[in-house]
This record gives structure tokens, C-alpha cells and sequence, in this order.
């Protein structure tokens, strides 16, 4: 008898080449002007994971994200991306930039922001009424609603609130359906209940558009309840897993070398003590 | 002189005027000249102020002045020192914001370098100290004496100089309102950059021709601010930019013709006019929006 679990047809292959990991990092390294941001790093984010990339200023959070985007070369170990080296896979990845926010003299509108993330790097001008046009502003119309813009999408972006242009522009980096969305501080300019809003929106985009969410934050309270996973950089390495597993005071306590505490409200926010500032600050207060 | 021979006022019949316009070739190649120039400002002024760099633009109109005065110093075509002197100004300026400078220091060296082609233009009229009523015109520009060869070459340039843009549109709005996802998305930002600044360079040799140096940025800047104002939609946008650029110059060049003022004072005062009535006109509605938001808090 042939056992038929043991055939792997192409088709098998691709779906489990699919489900593979959207990042895996191998003991990798970055230096950046003979200084080393961290070293011996292995972290994987799953498919359709969201994760949140933690730690303190200077840890080497924005790092990561433009090491995935191939923007910055590891110094030792491997990392893949889709599937491939990173760099490889520009299109199918979504880039939200650290803190941009327009100002009020922008007279640009968010349905032209968002168009541009679909074709933006196109050169030439599309015919008017071309099939192509008409998918476009379909595909435009459709990520604008699934962010819930629809209501201001049309007017200049400089007059949005600050919650109303991170919507915006998480439509422009969902806009061409990637696999792994890279958001770098996208609650940094918010309110709390923004903050919970956009956070409750990226858990809902991730499960039904099935993409992976890598999210840097700065508190990770906000974002919390809708994790998978955490990533935790400090003291130049890191560490992954769970948030029940990593943001105690005993694995952190190693990650920093240093003894840290963390304490849970009972509001169930976490308050983590202890943790040691760059050094260069202080330096630059005495100086 | 054709001076004399035009100013000879309205007759106040519409038609007898305007076929009056189109008497002399002179006339026509003029109104020809300001259509090649006003499409062309009208397109690349929308992304000049799109991008901020109005400041860049007004620096290279400057250094259109050395290049016309050099020209004439030289006895060469006015042509080749605007767009000799423009393309090596865009060349600078390209040096200045790729160096990566902070905006305050890149400011100030665009400043210095306005400076200093203000001095040559200077220094070029003082060698040329012939006729000097040229200066005028090279500063506030003329509508009269453009040949029909000079129609074409601007009918060259700006055809060259709007393809260009026209190809690089997408990828150049996105580089200027998104710099650093279009990075990432792998559009070429710096080189788009570099190219723009040359395409303003032609841009500016171009109309410094009918308004002069000086007031470039009546047809360069004006109308493509207006047109901001108006829309915040792209394509409507260049398109409002491109008209007003024409209705002032096609005016300006007719109002000009049946009067003794020159042909910039007209072009400028017009956009300037047009540009005052659309940011009074939408703070007034901002304004009444606003009371009327007030009252509906009330009732």
C-alpha cells in the first residue's frame, strides 16, 4: 500500500511553503558605526502572528524593522523574509514609517495617499477609464472601508486628527494585500482610546486578511490584549515568546542583566521598574 | 518702432480688438510664446509648491539674470545664457539638498547662491555698460521682438520638460508627499529629486523670456498656489494650475498690448488678484462654516 500522506504534490508544497514563518532571524547581528545594536538574535513571527517589538530607546527596535525591509546588512547570522533574503520581497511587504503626521497645511487627501502605496513606483500615466484604473480605485475604496475611513477619506489629510491619518495611512501600507505589515510606533502620536481603537483594528485586519503584524511600541499596555507574541529587545540581545512569558520580572531581570521588576495593576497594566536608561542620556544631562 | 505703432488704444469693439491682437506677427509670436510658457509653468509650479521649493525656484529665476546679461556680454542668443545659467543653478541646487543638511541650512546656502548670481547679473550689466535699457526687460521681461525661432525652441523645451513630468508623475507626487515610503517602496527619491530641480531650471529659462526674472514667479508660482487652494485633488489641480497660468498670461499680454504698461506688471497683478479673491473667498467659508457649526451647537 502506498501511503498517501507521504505524496507531497506541488500543491501540498506550496501551501506549506505558505504557512512558513513571515520573519525568521538565525543568531543575527547588527553593527552600525563599529557598534554593535544587538547580537545573536533568533526570533520567528508565525503567519498571520501579531507581534510587538518592545523595549527601551536605543535597543535597536527601528533597526529590526529596516534589517527585514533589507534596508541594513546583518553582521553575522541569517535572516529570511517571506521566504527569502530580505530586500527580496518589497511588494509583498506594508512599511509604516516612524512618527509621520501632516500638518494642517497639507492639501493632500488620504484616497490619493492611500492610491499612491498601490501605484506609486508605477511610471507614466494610467489611461482614463483603463480596466487597471477601475480595479485600483476599487481595491482603494475596499481597504479604505475595512479601516473604517470611508467617512473622510476624501477630504485633505492635514486636517484629520492624528487617529484619523494613522487609519490612513495603515489603509496605504494594507493597500497591496502584503503578507507582513511593519508598523514602527503607530500609537506613539495617539490618544489612549486611539490607541485602543487602532490596536483593536490591526488585530481584526490581521485575522482577516491574514497578514503578520510586526508592531514597535513604546508601552505595551494598550496593545496587550490583542497580542500573539512579543519580541523584547534590550541589553543588545533579545528575547520571544508569549507576553505572559516574557514580561515578568524573571526574564527580563536576565535580558538586562540587571535586577528589574514587573508589577501588574489591578487594572491588569503592567509597570515595568528598574529598567536601566541608556547610559548616554545621563551623560548628556551632566554634560 | 513697434512701440509706437501699437499703442494706439481700445476701440472698444470687441471683435475689431481682438482680431487687432492677431494684426501683427510680433503679437502672435508672443501670445504663442506665453501659451508654450504657461502650460509648462502651470504643470511643473503645481509640483514646485507641492514640494516646498518655492524658495529653490525663486533662486534659479534669479540666476536666469546673470544668464541673460552674460548672454548679451557675449553677444550670444539670451536663450543660451537662461538655460545655460538655469541648468548649472539646478545642478547646485541638486548639490545643496543632497548633501542632507538640515532645512534651515540648506536654506540659508540656497539664499547665499541667490546672492551671489544677483552680484554677477550685476557685475555682467556694469561690463556690457552699452545700451542699458536692456536690464528692464531682462528683469521684468518683454513681450515684444520674440522671433518665430524662439517659439520653437521654447515649443521644444517645454515639450521635452512636460513629458518628463508626465512620466515621472506618479512616482514624483509620491516622492514628494511620502519620501520615505516611497523609499522603501523603491521609488528613486533622490534622483527624482535631482531630476525635478532640472526640469525647474528649463521651467524658469523658459518664462524668465516674457516676464522676466524678476517676476517668474507670477506665472511659476501664483497660479499653481491658487490652484493648491482650490483643490486638493491632483489632476483637477495641474489642470486649474495650466488655465490660470493661461487666462493671466493671454490677458496680461492683451492689456499690455492696448497700453503703455509693460506686460509683467499686467501677468503679476492679475495672478496676484486671482490668488487674493480664492484664500479670501475660503477663509470666508471656513469662517461661515464655522458659525454655522456654532449655531447648530446652540440650537
Amino acid at each position: 500500500m502506498i501511503d498517501p500522506t507521504a505524496v507531497a504534490t506541488p500543491a501540498k508544497r506550496d501551501a506549506e511553503a505558505r504557512s512558513g514563518p513571515a520573519v525568521a532571524f538565525d543568531s543575527a547581528a547588527v553593527r552600525l558605526g563599529g557598534r554593535t545594536i544587538w547580537s545573536d538574535v533568533s526570533v520567528t513571527v508565525g503567519e498571520a502572528d501579531f507581534v510587538a517589538v518592545l523595549g527601551p530607546n536605543g535597543a535597536g527596535k527601528s533597526t529590526l524593522i529596516k534589517v527585514i525591509l533589507g534596508l541594513l546588512p546583518l553582521a553575522a547570522g541569517n535572516a529570511s523574509v517571506l521566504g527569502r533574503p530580505p530586500g527580496d520581497s518589497k511588494g509583498r511587504i506594508g512599511y509604516l514609517p516612524q512618527r509621520r503626521s501632516f500638518d494642517t497645511g497639507t492639501r493632500i487627501r488620504g484616497v490619493d495617499l492611500v492610491q499612491l502605496g498601490l501605484d506609486g513606483a508605477r511610471w507614466g500615466i494610467p489611461l482614463p477609464g483603463a480596466p487597471s484604473r477601475r480595479r485600483d480605485a476599487a481595491r482603494v475604496h475596499e481597504v479604505i472601508e475595512l479601516v473604517g475611513a470611508t467617512g473622510y477619506a476624501r477630504q485633505p489629510i492635514g486636517e484629520l486628527s492624528g487617529g484619523e491619518q494613522q487609519r490612513l495611512l495603515i489603509a496605504q501600507a494594507l493597500v497591496r494585500r502584503p503578507k507582513l505589515l511593519l508598523l514602527d510606533e503607530p500609537l506613539d502620536s495617539l490618544d489612549l482610546s486611539n490607541q485602543a481603537a487602532v490596536a483593536a483594528l490591526i488585530r481584526r485586519i490581521c485575522e482577516e486578511e491574514q497578514v503578520a503584524v510586526l508592531l514597535v511600541a513604546h508601552d505595551i499596555n494598550p496593545i496587550l490584549g490583542y497580542l500573539d507574541r512579543v519580541i523584547y529587545l534590550a541589553g543588545g540581545g533579545a528575547i520571544e515568546g508569549s507576553p505572559e512569558d516574557v514580561i515578568t520580572s524573571r526574564t527580563l531581570s536576565r535580558l538586562y542583566g540587571a535586577p528589574i521588576e514587573v508589577l501588574r495593576a489591578s487594572d491588569g497594566r503592567l509597570v515595568v521598574v528598574g529598567q536601566p536608561e541608556a547610559p548616554f542620556v545621563h551623560g548628556d544631562r551632566h554634560g | 518702432m513697434v512701440e509706437a505703432a501699437i499703442f494706439q488704444g481700445l476701440s472698444w469693439n470687441p471683435v475689431t480688438d481682438l482680431r487687432e491682437l492677431f494684426t501683427y506677427p510680433f503679437m502672435v509670436n508672443a501670445l504663442e510664446a506665453g501659451t508654450i510658457v504657461a502650460v509648462m509653468a502651470g504643470v511643473t509650479g503645481w509640483f514646485m509648491v507641492l514640494r516646498r521649493q518655492t524658495f529653490a525656484g525663486h533662486t534659479l529665476s534669479v540666476i536666469a539674470f546673470p544668464g541673460a546679461a552674460a548672454a548679451s556680454l557675449a553677444g550670444m542668443p539670451l536663450a543660451v545664457g537662461y538655460f545655460g545659467f538655469c541648468g548649472l543653478g539646478a545642478l547646485a541646487l541638486a548639490g545643496i539638498a543632497g548633501s542632507r543638511r538640515s532645512l534651515s541650512a540648506e536654506s540659508a546656502a540656497i539664499g547665499s547662491l541667490q546672492a551671489l548670481a544677483l552680484a554677477l547679473g550685476f557685475l555682467f550689466v556694469n561690463l556690457y555698460h552699452g545700451v542699458l535699457n536692456g536690464v528692464d526687460s531682462l528683469l521684468f521681461g518683454t513681450f515684444l521682438g520674440i522671433t518665430s525661432g524662439q517659439v520653437a525652441v521654447l515649443l521644444v523645451v517645454a515639450t521635452a520638460a512636460v513629458s518628463l513630468v508626465a512620466i515621472a508623475a506618479r512616482p514624483l507626487f509620491f516622492a514628494s508627499v511620502d519620501a520615505e515610503v516611497a523609499r522603501a517602496g523603491g521609488v528613486p527619491v533622490r534622483l527624482l529629486g535631482f531630476g525635478f530641480l532640472l526640469v525647474l531650471g528649463l521651467s524658469v529659462a523658459e518664462t524668465s523670456q516674457i516676464t522676466g526674472a524678476l517676476l517668474v514667479f507670477a506665472l511659476l508660482v501664483t497660479p499653481a498656489a491658487t490652484a493648491h487652494q482650490l483643490t486638493p485633488r491632483p489632476l483637477l489641480g495641474i489642470a486649474l494650475s495650466i488655465s490660470l497660468a493661461l487666462a493671466v498670461t493671454w490677458l496680461g499680454l492683451a492689456l499690455a498690448y492696448f497700453s503703455i504698461y509693460p506686460v509683467g506688471f499686467y501677468i503679476t497683478s492679475l495672478s496676484f488678484g486671482v490668488y487674493v479673491l480664492v484664500r479670501g473667498g475660503r477663509a470666508l467659508r471656513s469662517r461661515r462654516r464655522a458659525t454655522a457649526g456654532l449655531a447648530l451647537e446652540a440650537a
